[in-house]
């Protein structure tokens, strides 16, 4: 059973404990008692304590958010008609619509089985426009909508007429929220609030993380010369879950992330049980598990596909498929990471490695809702590392470690979105507003001039060279107060509101041929797919999306026509930035797992195979060590690094290794990254220029690559300009949708990678440039990771030169040739192209 | 951005490897910074420079950097420095809106004036900007013919030969081994030509679009793709390898 373990504030004083009698009538009836970190949480409430709840799912959370303001909205009664207008009382928050809509369901139910006199709405981008207004006239008790919506909202001139009087903000999945750029966009909306509703209260609920203060702060209003933050509450608890690794006689690959050798073995497991939860990592994964499920799905099973990129009705409908129990399995990547009710799932199959601990726990916490009963999980790795992966994050589940990221520093795009927002609600005063920001936790050690240089930016995108005057978007007149110019200003604004900005993407749409062959028109939506990805089909080409095996029929007024197909070798989408990086916690467990003769010994016997051959061919690095192998293979010679510091450091490190080797004269030709290790090519014999120390390992691997190197580097970056694209499109200096017409992603990121290259040209400490670097420095290139990686192997690099490749090398070696091409190797390609059509005779060659 | 890379860096030429293309019976050298050469005449020949497209956005609310002009006259300095010509013509679209060459500050005014000098100079219209150059140097046209070939901005539907424009901005995509690299180029089946967008924010239209259909005759067309330092050039047919 659930126990509040932890309190860490005194409890308050007094009988605020009674609840009204509805609420204790229907407890009664139930036979239930409310739970103690509900009546905590209650209480601290009704003592004017913000509080963060940490715990696990099934405990009840969102009864107890919602507790003090079911409450306190009982003891306030009926309004009667036609009175004076009074504003929302309870705002909730939450990551997903779905989840907004979900709750609504849930909380409607105890609301009207006792009776209350309290008005539940949700609204979201879907909700029409004519409840959207019914809804700013004669406002719901209880509002549960998105951060977007939110942000539109405070963006309204009527926002403080809509917020003066409310009473409670109840943020759901904090946790998920606070790590990323929507979550500093929340930030700032609750400052505003705070300001429009001094007396406001705030509730996050939240699964377990690694450092719960972090939360607590940002619940809080923060001021100058004092740190703030909520109260706490913890439940430990529910039972253990039963983990295990799936076991099976069939070989596990080398390498890959298709987990299809278990394809038979997850099928008796779905069979086996009522309703079977599969996670996978990326939406490509998704698809090609749906895919392989239903070759051998003789019994015909219900089991569906949902991810992120599919039509949202067809995502909807899996939801209701899954909520009343008609789904015996449900494929899914992280959009259902989050608490939505899923019905009686008693088995979570996680495919591929889980990449971080605490991911792992919660979409574990997705089987079984039952408080007390253990929910059950198998894990299936992909390949001979994940194994040991999984295994790391087994152990790591049973001890209960976390490792979510920490909160971070408010981004500067979302900071100019937010001022231009706030202009638009009305004008505001520079100093006030910057008191306001500086109250958000994330914003809270914001250097002032870096603000004005936000402002600037906001008004005429804050440029030394000063040309845009007299366009500015915000101006500051006699009153000191700046307002926007023109009604265009808004409207762009609400246009281009919030953080997520979608990669290139274009609509998938079913159609049919008609008799004399030709296209017909408008068939169902299937969802979306990267411009990228589409691109490179040309008609005729299949591929597999939403489920089905599709063909591509060519690209219409942005929208990309298929038609259903027949083949045994479709393609597979693929999403960037659909993967996420080994978590630093797991890498160190699974480099303490290499290191250690008892931990390998609990590895299945194929994959303790693999490492003691590792061993005796070559060696198995200890915890600190870092190992470098060397070897030649056809007519070039190889080194690979085994760091195990996530892809993104890794391919990070790649680009500055290679940058060193050429200067050494040793001449890269190439490199891959994976998870675990680096794999670097050269025509040069590198094994020996180490061993001969005509170029010192320990030089090469200096920190101080993290100076010139990484800078040089960081401008000719393709991972720099995608960055800089989301912080462009953010901060409001492109934007995603136009009055009127609608931009491609290809549109936007063309012109986005072009005006990086002459801002950095001409004004590389542009305020947008900086927000790039910040981003990337996180990000996209994981350099903070990298930096502590490269001190903590000073003096512990070890060579080992092999004739030929090893046991260990052999994953990474599988991955040559499958990444993307990007910067230099484009004209590699280009120039492979053209070789072809110089021994054509053509009247044209080259001088 | 090869291109201002290019332009600002100087290279020497022999490290520049320009393509040879010969239209309607005309020498024509496409050159990596994406303007064209006729060496018999000595007339080099641009499209599509979009001056003053940060500036144009500005105007309707989208502060872009105003950066732009510059380092697309930056280009168009080195590609007049490579070749010497006699002549200049800049095949419409050279400004991105009616407003921006009568609002083109002064110190760019001076940048196109010395580049200007002692030279001929032909401002073709586009539909960017109908009225002409304002206050510049050379003459503006809707159309003009030289050396055996036509110049205007829109490619025509009719009969093509002979003709250079600009306007649709081509583009192509190189398909090897499922990886894709798409560049701007010059599009020629050796009766017409293609020329890319010259200005440096422009983005470009690949040549299997629609609105590419019935230019060219495509068992005949090439691409000769701008590269970093040299121009690639590629059969139509053999872009999907």
């Amino acid at each position: 059973m659930f126990s509040v373990n932890r309190i860490d504030s005194p409890r308050p004083q007094g009988d605020a404990l009674t609840l009204p009698a509805p609420f204790l009538r229907w407890f009664g009836e139930r036979g239930w008692q409310p739970r103690a970190h509900q009546l905590e949480l209650l209480a601290r409430a009704e003592a004017g304590e913000s509080t963060l709840l940490i715990a696990p799912t099934g405990a009840g959370k969102t009864l107890a958010g919602f507790l003090p303001s079911l409450v306190d909205l009982t003891r306030r009664g009926k309004i009667p008609p036609g009175s004076a207008f009074r504003g929302i009382h309870t705002l909730y928050l939450s990551p997903l619509k779905a989840l907004a809509v979900d709750i609504e369901r849930n909380l409607m139910k105890p609301v009207g089985e006792m009776g209350l006199p309290v008005r539940v709405e949700n609204r979201t981008g879907d909700t029409p426009q004519a409840k959207r207004q019914r809804q700013k006239l004669n406002p719901p008790d209880i509002l549960l909508t998105t951060p977007e919506q939110l942000a539109l909202l405070l963006a309204n001139g009527e926002a403080e007429r809509f917020f003066r009087d409310l009473r409670y903000v109840v943020f759901d999945e904090l946790h998920s929220l606070v790590t990323s750029k929507r979550g500093h966009l929340l930030s700032l909306g609750l400052a505003r609030l705070r300001r429009l509703a001094p007396s406001l209260q705030t509730i996050g609920l939240s699964a377990t993380v690694a450092d719960p203060m972090d939360l607590q702060r940002w619940l809080a209003p923060q001021s100058p010369d004092t740190v703030a933050h909520a109260g706490l509450v913890t439940v430990k608890g529910g039972a253990r879950p039963q983990i295990s690794i799936l076991r099976t006689d069939e070989h596990v690959p080398w390498a890959g992330h298709s987990a299809r050798y278990a394809i038979a073995d997850v099928y008796e497991a779905i069979k086996e049980h009522a309703t079977t939860l599969l996670f996978v990592n990326t939406r490509s994964q998704a698809e090609l598990l749906f895919q392989e499920l239903w070759t051998i799905n003789d019994d015909n099973l219900p089991i569906a596909l949902h991810h992120g990129s599919l039509d949202v009705a067809q995502r909807r409908k899996v939801e209701a498929a899954m909520s009343e129990n008609r789904l015996r399995a449900v494929v899914a990547t992280s959009t259902l990471d989050l608490g939505i009710d899923w019905g009686d799932v008693d088995l979570v199959v996680h495919v591929g490695a889980p990449k971080g601990a605490s991911r792992l726990a919660q979409r574990i916490g997705r089987a079984n809702h039952r408080m007390d009963e253990p929910s059950k999980a198998i894990l299936v790795p992909a390949n001979r590392f994940e194994v040991m992966e999984c295994q790391a994050a087994l152990d790591a589940n049973y001890i209960g470690a976390q490792d979510t990221p920490p909160v971070g520093k408010g981004a500067l795009d979302v900071l100019a979105q937010h001022v231009l927002g706030m202009a638009c609600a009305a004008p505001f005063d520079p100093l006030s507003l910057y008191e306001e920001i500086t109250s958000a936790s994330p914003y809270s050690s914001l250097p002032w001039e870096t603000f004005e240089r936000v402002i600037d930016f906001v008004a005429t995108g804050g440029y030394a060279l000063k040309t845009y005057e007299r366009y500015a978007r915000i101006r500051r007149t006699k009153d000191g107060l700046f307002r926007v110019s023109n009604p265009l200003v808004a409207q762009q604004y609400r246009l281009n509101v919030g953080t997520i900005v979608e990669s290139p993407m274009l609509n998938v749409r079913m159609v049919k041929r008609n008799q004399r062959g030709s296209l017909g028109r408008g068939g169902m939506s299937l969802g979306k797919v990267e411009e990228y990805f589409l691109e490179m089909l040309s008609q005729g080409d299949t591929f597999l999306f939403s489920g089905k095996v599709l063909r591509f029929e060519g690209i219409r007024e942005s929208e990309c026509l298929v038609s259903q197909a027949f083949s045994f070798d479709p393609k597979v989408p693929s999403y960037q930035g659909g993967k996420f990086p080994l978590s630093t916690y797991l890498a160190e467990q699974v480099r303490k797992m290499l290191a250690d003769p008892a931990r390998r010994a609990s590895l299945p016997e194929q994959v303790r195979d693999w490492l003691s051959l590792q061993n005796d061919v070559s060696m198995l690095p200890r915890e600190d060590e870092l190992l470098i192998e060397t070897f030649p293979r056809g007519s070039r010679h190889y080194m690979v690094i085994y760091a195990f510091e996530g892809r993104l450091a890794h391919q990070t490190l790649g680009m500055l290794l290679t940058r060193r080797l050429d200067r050494a004269g040793l001449k890269p030709l190439g490199f891959v990254a994976t998870d675990y290790s680096l794999a670097v090519w050269a025509l040069d014999d590198l094994g020996t220029t180490f061993q001969l120390r005509r170029k010192a390992l320990a030089d090469l691997f200096d920190e101080d690559m993290l100076g010139d190197d990484l800078e040089a580097w960081l401008n000719e970056s393709f991972l720099l300009k995608r960055t800089f694209r989301n912080c462009a499109v953010i901060a409001g200096l492109i934007d995603q949708r136009h009055p009127g017409k609608e931009k491609t992603g290809r549109q936007v990121t063309v012109s986005a990678d072009l005006i990086y290259d002459v801002l950095r040209a001409h004004e590389p400490d542009h305020l947008l440039l900086e927000a790039t670097r910040n981003d990337a420095a996180t990000g996209l290139l994981d350099i903070g990771r990298l930096g502590d990686m490269l001190k903590r192997i000073k003096g512990h690099i070890t060579h080992r030169r092999l004739d030929r490749i090893s046991p260990l090398a052999v994953p990474v070696m599988l991955e040559i040739g499958k990444e993307a091409v990007q910067g230099e190797a484009q004209d590699f390609l280009l120039s492979e192209a053209a070789d072809d059509l110089i021994n054509e005779a053509m009247g044209t060659e080259p001088l | 951005m090869y291109r201002l890379a290019q332009a600002l860096s100087a290279p020497a030429d022999s490290t520049v490897v320009s393509a040879r293309a010969i239209v309607h019976g005309v020498e024509a050298i496409c050159d990596p910074l994406g303007s064209l050469y006729l060496p018999e005449t000595r007339t080099l020949v641009v499209s599509d420079l979009h001056l003053e497209k940060g500036a144009a956005f500005a105007r309707r609310g989208m502060m872009l950097p105003p950066y732009d002009t510059l380092a697309t006259l930056r280009v168009l300095e080195a590609a007049i420095t490579r070749h010497d010509p006699k002549l200049v013509i800049s095949l419409g679209d050279n400004f991105h809106d009616r407003v921006g060459s009568v609002a083109l500050p002064e110190t760019f005014r001076h940048m196109i004036a010395a580049m200007a000098m002692g030279r001929e100079w032909i401002w073709i219209n586009g539909n960017h900007d109908p009225d002409g150059a304002c206050g510049l140097p050379g003459i503006s046209l809707d159309e003009f013919q030289h050396a055996g070939l036509i110049f205007r901005h829109e490619p025509s539907r009719g009969d093509a030969a002979g003709e250079i424009a600009g306007h649709l901005h081509p583009a192509a995509t190189v398909i090897r081994r499922e990886k894709s690299v798409r560049r701007a180029c010059f599009a020629t089946d050796g009766k017409r030509m293609l020329m890319p967008a010259f200005g440096v924010t422009t983005g470009g239209l690949d040549l299997r679009h629609r609105a590419m259909t019935g230019l060219f005759d495509r068992a005949r067309l090439v691409a000769h793709m701008l590269g970093r330092d040299r121009i690639y050039s590629v059969r139509f047919t053999n872009l999907i390898a």
